[in-house]
């Protein structure tokens, strides 16, 4: 029997009653990268990147020249004025190989080939107009895929996370230890960089798993056994952490009895996410935010999905999506919780099984509350059951809709039917005016 | 007691009628004409009294050389059919009258014998007595042996029904026509072989002669010539003459013009040529080589082998020798085509005429609303024909209706023969009644219909008095052509009948003679040979005619009571007037098409024009709005919302009804302009398996309703595209529910309907993005649980019916339209009735969504400023109020409007990603 929170069939605030589903790939869709305000790239274990257009769900471009399957993709767009805004994208895959891409005719650039191991992440450093590869050892790329430098041989598990931290440094999770690179000009050219390793921190325990930069001043990062460190952007240094933070055992207040057993697969920090205010980490199922200044998780949905959460992203307007392996999409908001200060903890057995609506899984936030520091909690607000198999990402387009991709080899684009009915209809009334049917025709 | 003056018995007639119709008397559209045979016990469904046979069969005469009319064959080939119904008496008469003036052999002037290219001559012809009416076509074929080398013959369609003959007499031509060429060019091919085995024969024994000849020459040294030599001489100048003739023939033949084939389906040998030919013309160069080739490589390739005989000089007398029987005297081939062509005009025009017309008329209305038709029709029985000719045709038709110009243009050119129109040029009146007829001086009385009771007798009786042979109660009801002034053979004798006010109508199109042994040749024409134009072109325009000039006056044919008076004949005049054209339309389409449609539109000329504009959108893309009034200035060119307020603000039942007869006027028009374009609304033989396919389909769905108390959220999720899934264990049963709720499933644009009768897999989501009713197998094994995950999985894309536990797991219907639909307490008993309640019911609700999507300010904003909740309201309020719908109906409704919009603008590339369009509504358990 399932803890998680169903919402039903009654969903008011789900805005997404219209679905299209883009057919294309072989094999498991892993990645979704935007391009611009209407394009958006797949790639996945097919090895095939398609371009589609968001709005209509056209399929743009198929790009054939990895012959294995696509282990990162990044875009690279130009911010030249010269260059007439080029859209590039990169993609890495395990035949080891980098490719890049002409997103405008969907023709290869070029093709790099020199790797000795996969490359499994790519940063670009737009400010230096150059991108980064990480795979056993990392290496600086200009714009005409010329090599600038690389660093030694680093392990053999490579390079997992990439993320830009301010003064031309990046931080590069490899396995359990976090390594900051620093490049430097090199004194031989002006297009030269050195690449020195700075610093090399290792606070986690297990491997890190996620790396996300909140702002110019902190990153944070997460691990496979769910410590969850904040550090400092500048001297990295640990500011703060939050280790059982998953473990309900340490709040008194839910009963040790649904304590779930926890393997370390339910308390890897899969993916994490930030704003300004808060990071959201996607741990085992379920759903945290860590509050930066409060230095503690305010709300959470223990079990947010049935199956481990791959991906979250922040909305607009507080809301939270998350998809997992479960299958499913599931759209949160994050509400201020009215204080009720009278009111004990538990509620009862719907508290735990997650019916109740004004205040669930919250109590552990609760008990660390200071009297005036507001409550909050995550409520369902919508879920978008579609794919047969684990959503592997998915990629937020406003008002356009959402890109699903799964494991089933679909995409689907999520649309919000009202709008497009709207759409149609003004579509509808163009082409009757193209067509000159508006006018009276004798 | 018994001699009491007051006790008198009650004869006269019209003292019961004063008693009678002392009551105030029905209004005029409400009269039904009594059934004429009602006092003999009759039923109006039985077969018509009198009649001899059971039911409509088709019947092959010839009119042979040797023992005058025969009849061949009967379609159905089946005794019972013609019953006691003389074939040989009917063959007589329908073969006695030789329609064809052609004249076959030497002509004159010429040398040699000349084929004529006879056309066909098609004849209405009527036997009261026998209760025996038929459409009559009359074809002759080539023989080498015959004399003059033709043999008459001719293709009879008998019915007991006049008027079916009548009202279908375009449809019956069309249909005969393309058999009879099929069988003549069959019997071409088998005469051209002939003459080749002829002329083999021929040159042989030349051969043969003129060896005879040099040895007798050789033996002969007397000097002077026996008369055995002198005969071997002119036998052999006569097979010289004799091979020259056949060469000849065969030359004439082969450069046979084929302008009329037209219909590839009857030469799948060579498709191509046939179109070549069509384009090439009447260019007879090419066709006869290109003919000869093919014959002789293609069909003929035995005719090398054959070996030539001697023939003899004198051939046998004319009545020994046996005369080729039909199948011999044409291609085997297209003998077959023939016959299966008969069989299928058969088929198609069996049953009773009021289902005929039914059916052609809704399908040419169908087939006018290219926007909507798709939703729930069948479009694959809809013609294929291309929709740009329909267009064409109906712009042509807007434009001609405002040039004022338009009542003569109308008709002129184009192929008017609508369904009614053609009575009225042909009366099908026994002229004995005529004057009786014109006493009662009824127009809306139905002057066709013979079977006034009291009439009728007379008729009969005059029939009996006025003749001791029984040849003169035929009557020949109309033929094809009607050329006015060539005089007839047969009417050369003939008295014109004094000119009744009908004769005087029927100006050109039907000269009324009166032949000495009264066989009444109402029109008929003589068949010229080599008639440059086709046949289609020149029917038309003499069926044409006369609507043309009842246009003027009034016609008594047309049974409306909003009848366009002189006056409204006159309107088109006012160009300026978008009344006028309002009129015009509605006058002139009526007019046209509707002796047919019983009910008369009495709004529609009065309401003002705007409101009409609105509802009277034809269905076209390129038309669309083109009805709307244009106020210059304003974007778009008009300002429908206006319109719509005033249009709407009428109480919501004249809005109601005035939406319905507002689709209906669409399309009137627009089935006009069908007509226009096409002439000719075949009768679908495509039609038949649907019709079967329907029949049955309705029958389910009848039984599914009285069975299933939730049949209407059930049809409510299909007609808002919820998919709904019927789980069941056994294949038949579910199979047999997805047929019976097939009907209501509106076809999102593809060809097929998204119909998906039997699925043994669990469902995935491009199942329900593709398909709305699915067949799902439920089993026993781990597979079936799969099934049952996946359906509580996609719960929210599906209603679940289940076939074995009969429940339904469906969102909730409170609307009206459904019950409308589908009520259980329904008196329909047969599948094809309900079937066409569900069709016209889901009509009227493809006009509403069509109304609503193409309603330009329901979607858009008026003006920039204006807030999207106020056209939201304005939405919702035209869908609630105005459009008169209850709750969960508007989903229904928004659901066809966004399926109409999205088929608009689908782009040919992008057909095939259908959206996938849900609510996340609550569910119920519905349960017996």
């Amino acid at each position: 029997k399932s803890s998680v929170q169903t919402i039903g069939e009654e969903q008011i605030q789900n805005p997404y009653t219209e679905l299209l589903v883009l057919k294309g790939h072989q094999d498991i869709v892993r990645f979704l990268v935007q391009i611009d305000d209407y394009r958006f790239a797949s790639a996945g274990d097919d090895g095939i990147i398609f371009l589609w257009n968001a709005q209509t769900g056209e399929k743009l471009f198929e790009l054939h020249g990895h012959t294995q399957k696509i282990t990162a993709i990044a875009p690279f767009s130009s911010s030249d004025a010269s260059e007439e805004n080029k859209h590039l994208i990169l993609t890495a895959s395990a035949d080891r190989t980098v490719i890049v891409w002409d997103c405008t005719n969907g023709r290869q650039v070029q093709k790099v080939s020199c790797f000795h191991s996969t490359v499994k992440c790519l940063t670009v450093l737009q400010r230096l107009d150059v991108w980064l590869s990480g795979g056993s050892d990392l290496c600086v790329w200009n714009r005409k895929l010329d090599l600038l430098c690389k660093t030694s041989h680093l392990t053999d598990a490579g390079i997992s996370a990439l993320v830009e931290l301010p003064k031309n440094c990046v931080a590069a999770a490899v396995g359990k230890e976090l390594i900051i690179f620093r490049l430097v000009a090199s004194n031989s050219g002006s297009e030269g960089w050195n690449v020195l390793e700075e610093r090399r921190l290792v606070d986690h325990q297990d491997n890190i798993l996620s790396l996300v930069s909140v702002n110019d001043l902190t990153f944070v990062t997460g691990s496979h056994v769910g410590e969850l460190i904040v550090w400092d952007a500048l001297d990295w240094t640990k500011q703060a952490s939050e280790y059982n933070f998953w473990d309900s055992s340490v709040h008194p207040d839910v009963q040790p009895e649904i304590k779930l057993s926890q393997s370390p697969n339910e308390t890897s920090v899969q993916h994490l996410t930030s704003d300004e205010e808060c990071v959201f980490a996607a741990v085992g199922k379920g759903i945290y935010v860590y509050n930066l200044q409060m230095k503690r998780v305010i709300a959470c949905q223990r079990t947010a999905h049935d199956s481990s959460v791959l991906h979250i992203e922040k909305l607009p307007n507080r809301q939270l999506m998350s998809c997992s392996e479960d299958g499913s999409v599931r759209i949160w908001e994050l509400r201020e919780k009215q204080q009720l200060p009278a009111e004990p903890v538990s509620t009862g057995f719907f508290n735990m099984w997650g019916f109740g609506r004004a205040n669930k899984q919250t109590n552990q936030a609760a008990k660390k509350m200071q009297d005036n520091t507001p409550m909050y909690f995550l409520e369902l607000v919508g879920d978008l059951i579609g794919h047969s198999s684990a959503v592997q990402m998915f990629l937020y387009f406003g008002e356009l809709g959402l890109a699903t991709c799964s494991a089933d080899h679909l995409i689907i684009l999520w649309k919000d039917g009202e709008r497009e009915s709207r759409l149609r209809s003004l579509t509808l009334f163009q082409k009757l005016a193209e067509n000159g049917d508006l006018q009276l025709k004798f | 007691m018994i001699s009491a003056p007051d006790v008198v018995a009650f004869t006269r007639e019209e003292e019961l009628e004063d008693e009678l119709y002392s009551e105030p008397p029905l209004p005029e559209e409400y009269s039904v004409p009594l059934f004429p045979f009602a006092s003999h016990g009759a039923n109006p469904w039985a077969k018509v009294a009198g009649s001899k046979f059971t039911r409509d069969f088709i019947l092959i005469s010839e009119f042979s050389e040797q023992v005058g009319p025969q009849p061949l064959l009967t379609i159905p080939d089946d005794a019972k059919v013609s019953g006691t119904f003389d074939l040989n008496y009917f063959s007589l008469r329908i073969m006695s009258v030789d329609y064809q003036a052609s004249f076959v052999g030497h002509p004159p002037g010429s040398a040699y014998p000349k084929l004529n290219f006879v056309e066909d001559s098609k004849v209405v012809l009527g036997d009261s007595k026998e209760g025996a009416f038929a459409y009559v076509h009359h074809l002759t074929l080539y023989d080498l042996e015959a004399r003059g080398f033709v043999r008459p013959f001719c293709m009879a369609y008998i019915s007991a029904d006049e008027h079916k003959i009548m009202q279908q007499f375009q449809e019956l031509s069309t249909e005969f026509s393309k058999a009879s060429e099929c069988l003549k060019t069959g019997n071409r091919k088998a005469f051209a072989h002939e003459l080749e085995k002829k002329l083999k024969d021929l040159d042989y024994t030349r051969t043969v002669l003129h060896n005879e000849t040099e040895i007798q020459k050789k033996a002969n040294d007397k000097g002077y010539y026996t008369t055995q030599a002198i005969e071997k001489a002119n036998e052999l100048a006569s097979v010289e003459k004799s091979i020259i003739e056949h060469q000849d023939l065969l030359k004439q033949i082969r450069s046979y013009p084929y302008r009329k084939v037209k219909e590839p389906d009857f030469h799948p040998y060579e498709p191509e040529r046939a179109l070549d030919r069509a384009d090439a013309g009447c260019d007879p160069g090419p066709t006869a080589s290109e003919l000869a080739e093919p014959d002789s490589t293609h069909l003929y390739a035995h005719v090398p082998s054959y070996t030539p005989k001697l023939i003899k000089a004198k051939s046998a007398k004319c009545f020994d020798k046996k005369l080729k029987t039909l199948e011999e005297l044409c291609d085997v081939y297209f003998f077959t085509q023939t016959l299966e062509q008969l069989h299928q005009i058969e088929r198609t025009f069996r049953g009773d005429v009021c289902y005929l017309l039914t059916e052609q008329i809704s399908r040419a209305l169908l087939k006018q609303q290219s926007v909507t038709n798709f939703l729930f029709e069948d479009l694959s029985f809809l013609d294929e024909k291309p929709p740009e000719k329909q267009h064409g045709g109906c712009q042509e038709l807007g434009r001609d209706a405002v040039d004022g110009k338009g009542s003569e243009e109308l008709g002129a050119p184009k192929v008017v023969i609508s369904l009614g129109s053609y009575k009225s040029s042909v009366e099908s009146v026994p002229i004995k009644m005529e004057q009786e007829l014109e006493d009662a001086g009824e127009p809306q009385m139905p002057e066709s219909l013979p079977f006034e009771p009291q009439e009728n007798l007379d008729y009969l009786d005059a029939d009996l008095k006025g003749s001791i042979s029984s040849g003169e109660s035929i009557e020949v009801l109309g033929t094809e052509k009607s050329a006015s002034g060539l005089p007839k053979s047969e009417s050369q004798a003939s008295l014109p009948v004094s000119p009744s006010p009908q004769a005087g109508r029927s100006k050109v199109g039907s000269r009324r003679t009166v032949s000495e042994d009264s066989i009444e040749v109402l029109s008929t024409c003589p068949s010229e040979a080599l008639i440059p134009e086709d046949l289609k072109a020149s029917y038309p325009s003499a069926i044409n005619e006369e609507p043309h000039a009842a246009d003027a006056d009034a016609e008594g044919g047309l049974r409306f009571a909003l009848k366009p008076d002189p006056a409204d004949a006159d309107r088109p005049e006012d160009v300026s007037q978008p009344e006028g054209l309002a009129q015009v339309d509605s006058a002139c389409c009526i007019g046209k098409e509707s002796p047919n449609f019983f009910e008369p539109l009495p709004e529609l000329g009065q309401k003002p024009c705007d409101e009409d504009g609105v509802v009277r959108i034809p269905p076209q893309p390129y038309r669309q709005l083109g009805a709307f009034p244009s106020h210059d200035g304003v974007a778009g060119g008009l300002l429908p919302y206006e319109l719509d307020s005033r249009y709407l603000s009428g109480s919501r039942e004249l809005s109601k009804s005035s939406l319905d007869e507002g689709s209906d006027s669409a399309s009137y028009i627009s089935s006009a302009a069908s007509t226009c374009s096409d002439g000719t609304p075949s009768p679908a033989r495509r039609c038949q398996a649907g019709e079967k396919h329907k029949k049955k389909a309705g029958q389910n769905a009848l039984r599914f309703i009285r069975q299933y108390p939730f049949a209407h959220p059930a049809i409510y999720s299909l007609l808002s595209g919820r998919t709904l899934v019927v789980l069941g264990e056994e294949e038949a049963a579910v199979k047999k529910l997805v047929t019976a709720l097939s009907i209501f499933v509106p076809n999102c644009g593809a060809a097929a309907k998204p119909v998906k009768h039997w699925l043994a897999a669990p469902p995935h989501l491009l199942d329900f993005q593709k398909w709305k009713l699915i067949g799902l197998q439920r089993t026993a094994s781990p597979g079936g649980v799969n099934v049952l995950h996946a359906l509580s999985r996609y719960s929210r894309y599906v209603s679940i019916l289940d076939a074995d536990s009969k429940t339904l797991r469906c969102p909730l219907y409170k609307g009206t339209l459904v019950a409308r639909l589908a009520d259980h307490r329904t008196q329909i008993k047969r599948g094809s009735t309900y079937s066409m309640h569900v069709q016209s019911v889901l009509t009227q609700l493809c006009s509403k969504a069509f109304l609503f999507t193409f309603c330009h300010h329901l979607h858009l904003p008026i003006s920039e400023r204006e807030p999207a909740e106020a056209v939201v309201s304005r939405r919702m309020n035209f869908l609630k109020l105005q459009l008169g719908l209850a709750n969960e109906d508007v989903k229904i409704v928004q659901y066809l409007a966004e399926l109409l919009k999205l088929r608009y603008l689908q782009e040919p590339a992008q057909g095939g990603n259908p959206l996938l369009r849900f609510d996340y509504v609550p569910s119920f358990l519905y349960k017996i």
